[in-house]
């Protein structure tokens, strides 16, 4: 199945891009994915702080299963206002 | 209403819009971009959203906060982009029957914003860059 996936501010600078798609096989949850995406960008493996995440605009738990067409987003810690 | 953009807001035209018959007190915050920030000096600041996300939770934010205050409207303008000191960044105006709800209705909303929407603030001084994380 296919995910995308978006990277805002700090995260976007360490992937350095702002959008992937990824490959996962179904029934993939989101942890899964967060652990494929250290592995891909090392820089975002070496946070010390768990890594927020939304699916499908929505704060979501890592062990929410995603399914084809998903879109996740990496949060780093909001600063709005 | 609920706003994510890169405009600029008049406090004036949205305070006339929330109110109605019932509205006994107006409340509005206005958050500004400052010059100084923890001993540096800002020359730039800038806005970055994740703008469906971030109106969603406006949205709901929103009615909590109707709710939980019993207010009688309220607006928010989140702008995004890159801004200067002095620049507007954030509106809050809530309108209510009375002013105890109205002031706890406002400062319930910016406190809330800051910890959950997904908006993020970068500062831009004369040596260097920062995201901010955490709201203060």
């Amino acid at each position: 199945m296919k995910i995308k996936v978006k990277f805002f501010a700090s995260y976007r600078e360490i992937a350095g891009r702002s959008e992937a798609v990824l490959d996962l096989t179904d029934g993939s949850s989101l942890g899964i994915l967060l652990e494929d995406l250290k592995g891909r960008y090392p820089k975002l493996g070496s946070l010390t702080d768990s890594i927020i995440a939304s699916v499908n605009k929505r704060y979501a738990k890592e062990d929410l299963v995603l399914k084809d067409g998903d879109e996740v987003a990496l949060l780093p810690p909001v600063s709005g206002g | 209403m609920i706003l994510v953009t890169e405009d600029d807001f008049s406090v004036d035209d949205v305070l006339k819009k929330i109110r109605n018959e019932r509205t006994g007190a107006v409340v509005s915050f206005v958050g500004v971009v400052r010059e100084e920030d923890r001993g540096r000096k800002v020359r730039k600041m800038e806005m970055e959203a994740y703008k469906d996300m971030a109106v969603g939770e406006l949205s709901n934010l929103r009615e909590k906060a109707m709710k939980k205050f019993g207010l009688e409207e309220i607006a928010i303008i989140h702008r995004v982009g890159s801004f200067s000191p002095g620049d507007n960044i954030v509106l809050i105006a809530v309108a209510a029957g009375h002013r105890k709800e109205a002031f706890a209705g406002a400062e319930y909303l910016i406190d809330e914003m800051k910890k959950i929407v997904p908006l993020w603030k970068k500062e831009i001084f004369e040596d260097g860059e920062i995201w901010v994380e955490g709201g203060h």
